[in-house]
């Protein structure tokens, strides 16, 4: 399948910092593709470069296949971090002027409106000035008109900030209905939890370079460190005495009897000749291993470190 | 293409449908046709009539001053005290004793006594009527005819002729080309100014809204910028053309309905005031001046005539039209650089410098219309809506008029081209307070 967007070793400089070295990309069709970075990252310029709204130093984009040409905005829908609407100017009236300028012919555009509008149960905000609506409210509207135009490819910045769980939740479900009927997402985020439990694929951007990219799934299990987490109840001493030159004791807590303790396996070994060792002093409460979370691995790999704080990190 | 014009309608209308739009343009002709009513309104509210006793002892003016609307003359004998008693019951408003030696006298006298003090005109009317009947008795007394001083007595009014190419000679007046020229120019110096800085609003106002960065990505920077100058564009020129049209409805209502008497009047008493000091003209050279007014309109008209209105009304539409736009995209690329209008000082001034220059040198060039300077600042793009208006009237060769005219494009062009590049990357920049070294880097910024 052709990749709805690929960006080709692209490198942009601004007047006294590199924004861009050298960054590649393949987002596949009908994927939610996060796009991940710390503050000053690149990401908001990659973006802009996608939207035409900037252009790259070096390097080329295709989308769908072809070079990236003028009459692509009208298949891209963008949400930036900064966003606004017209303050004076009504709400309808302006999700008409947006749409239009998205390429909708108005009686579509009208429709496809009325459409939403009913959806998010908002049609009495129609004639409403924008001022006179609550900042969630706005984003509401502006989630709308992002969306209007059914693009191919949604570039979503931040679109969870300034709204409650309800919304949030809300505008979840959305992002999946629309990646269901054949839409891309290119989800831009902070928010690491959103990234686990939305992205298929993610980019890590820092400092102007791509440093990590891939499927969530492959990208957590190559950055597991062979962690387990055991609970049991029984002797601690015991359970440590059993432990033998194959596993390493990292942490220890107890609870009046149950004890709970991360064990690191060392070499090849695999979990059934812990299970072994240690089953005979111990009742075995619980299993698990330690998977670490996409937050582990952005601060790891952004901070450049080896081993994964496992204090922080949940099970799977 | 289809985009630029959904801009500019959005631009438009959201302006044209505010509230403060309706208000101005309301406001601007009742502001005009108040200052043009209320000057004759003015002058016709003194309307107190003024019977004046004469008591004269010389005899000369018996029956000789003529009355008009405001002051009515009624002659008379006795004492000076028994008439100032007729002014204390209030029988006349004033009294004017003529001494018996009037004639004979080397200054004449005459008292007038009141309770209210007449204005000045009064007195003006009454002195002038006096000295005329004086001049023309003791003319006649020395048996000169006054018919032959009449003779004697002609204005000189100065034509100036321009020779021009196609061997027509061309009648000019100087004021009258000042004052067309000047306000031209103000004209268009109000459009940019007014409309200039409505386009940098917007770029404010779209960049602290942050909706910017949504819509340069469906349309292209500079589309958005083209779309709010013409905009706006078209908002001023709708409002100059409400303004010129309401304003003369105003007037005429004014004129025709409220003030229709007494201008009728206001004519009648003119004519009659006119009469009067034709007999002043023949004996008083010093006089003229006043004479003159009349004369002033009708000569205004004339030279109106022979000015080159084609070429003016074009050149000025013109003017008027690119002057604005490429003012317009400066201020647009202002507007793109700052996060609130606070912080718009620093580059103001050095934008709007060559119009004030434009003003500070205009007077020079209205009196010395083909000098040097004025042939620079004329073509020179950034001076030239204002200075050539200026010198226009006066006449300008085609070559200079079509040179001007092509840098003024090329400048638009430029000048767009350059304020577009600052606006791309200047709307996107927030936080940080843009320095001129800074807008410089911006200018080679890959788009």
């Amino acid at each position: 399948m052709t990749p709805i967007l690929e960006v080709k070793n692209i490198h942009k400089n601004y007047a006294n910092h590199v924004a861009l070295k050298d960054v590649s990309l393949v987002v596949e069709p009908q994927k939610i593709f996060g796009l991940l970075g710390p503050n000053g990252a690149g990401k908001t310029s990659l973006i802009r470069i996608i939207n035409q709204i900037t252009g790259p130093d070096k390097g080329e984009v295709l989308f769908d296949g072809e070079h990236l040409a003028p009459h692509h905005v009208d298949f891209i829908g963008y949400l930036p971090e900064e966003r606004g609407l017209y303050k004076k100017m009504a709400v309808g009236e302006q999700a008409m002027y947006l749409a239009q300028l998205k390429g909708l012919k108005r009686g579509d555009a009208k429709v496809k409106l009325q459409h939403w509008f009913k959806k998010f149960e908002i049609e009495n905000w129609w004639d409403k000035k924008i001022e006179e609506l609550s900042k969630g409210m706005q984003q509401k509207v502006q989630f709308i008109v992002t969306v209007l135009h059914e693009p191919k490819l949604l570039i979503l910045d931040e679109p969870f900030s300034g709204f409650d769980p309800i919304n949030a939740q809300l505008i979840k479900n959305e992002i999946f209905e629309l990646r269901s009927k054949g839409a891309t997402i290119i989800f831009s985020t902070h928010n690491m939890g959103s990234v686990e439990e939305l992205c298929d694929n993610i980019a890590l951007i820092n400092k102007s370079e791509k440093i990590l990219d891939g499927s969530v799934r492959e990208i957590r299990k190559t950055y597991k460190s062979n962690t387990y987490r055991i609970s049991f109840k029984g002797n601690l001493i015991g359970f440590t005495n059993s432990l033998w030159a194959g596993a390493e004791l990292l942490e220890k807590s107890s609870d009046e009897d149950i004890h709970t303790v991360t064990v690191k396996m060392l070499r090849q070994n695999k979990p059934n000749d812990l299970l072994q060792a240690v089953i005979a002093n111990s009742e075995i409460l619980s299993f698990n291993e330690i998977v670490p979370s996409m937050n582990d691995i952005f601060i790891s790999v952004v901070e450049n470190k080896t081993t994964l704080n496992t204090q922080s990190s949940f099970t799977e | 293409m289809n985009k630029l014009f959904l801009i500019i309608q959005r631009e438009y209308f959201s302006r044209v449908k505010k509230k403060s739009f309706l208000v101005m343009t309301i406001l601007g002709p009742l502001l005009m046709a108040g200052i043009m009513v209320v000057p004759v309104w003015m002058a016709m509210r003194e309307k107190t009539q003024h019977n004046i006793f004469v008591l004269d002892h010389s005899g000369l003016f018996i029956d000789q001053i003529p009355n008009t609307k405001e002051i009515k003359f009624t002659y008379g004998t006795g004492t000076i005290d028994a008439a100032k008693t007729k002014l204390k019951e209030g029988k006349f408003d004033l009294v004017m004793e003529i001494d018996i030696e009037a004639i004979n006298n080397q200054k004449t006298t005459p008292h007038l006594y009141y309770k209210k003090q007449p204005g000045l005109s009064v007195e003006q009317y009454i002195n002038n009527t006096m000295e005329n009947i004086l001049f023309d008795y003791r003319l006649q007394g020395d048996s000169i005819d006054l018919g032959k001083i009449e003779r004697a007595r002609r204005p000189v009014e100065i034509a100036t002729i321009k020779v021009t190419e196609d061997g027509e000679d061309q009648k000019t007046n100087s004021e009258t080309n000042m004052l067309i020229g000047f306000s031209l120019a103000i004209a268009i110096y109000i459009m940019i100014f007014l409309y200039g800085a409505q386009v940098m609003r917007g770029v404010i106002e779209e960049k602290t809204n942050r909706i910017v960065e949504v819509i340069v990505s469906s349309v292209k920077p500079f589309q958005l910028m083209l779309g709010k100058i013409v905009g706006v564009a078209m908002v001023g020129l709708t409002q100059f053309l409400l303004w010129i049209v309401l304003t003369v409805l105003i007037s005429t209502f004014i004129n025709a309905v409220i003030l229709k008497d007494q201008i009728a009047d206001q004519m009648k008493q003119h004519q009659q005031l006119e009469k009067v000091m034709k007999n002043d003209l023949t004996a008083k050279p010093d006089k003229m001046e006043k004479v003159k007014t009349p004369n002033e309109a009708l000569s205004f008209l004339n030279n109106l005539e022979k000015i080159n209105k084609t070429q003016i009304a074009l050149s000025f539409a013109f003017y008027f039209l690119f002057g604005y736009l490429l003012y317009a995209a400066l201020f647009a690329a202002i507007g793109s650089a700052v996060d609130s209008e606070a912080d718009t000082q620093q580059f103001m001034l050095p934008v709007t410098a060559p119009l004030i220059l434009s003003f500070a040198i205009a007077q020079g060039v209205a009196t010395d219309p083909d000098s040097g300077l004025a042939q620079f600042f004329s073509i020179f793009p950034l001076t030239s809506p204002i200075v050539m208006m200026v010198r226009l009237p006066f006449g300008v060769p085609f070559w200079e008029l079509s040179l001007s005219m092509a840098s003024l494009i090329i400048g638009f062009l430029f000048f767009t081209w350059l304020a577009g590049k600052i606006y791309r990357t200047g709307i996107l920049m927030y936080g940080k307070k843009t320095t001129w070294k800074e807008l410089g880097k911006w200018l080679f910024y890959k788009g």
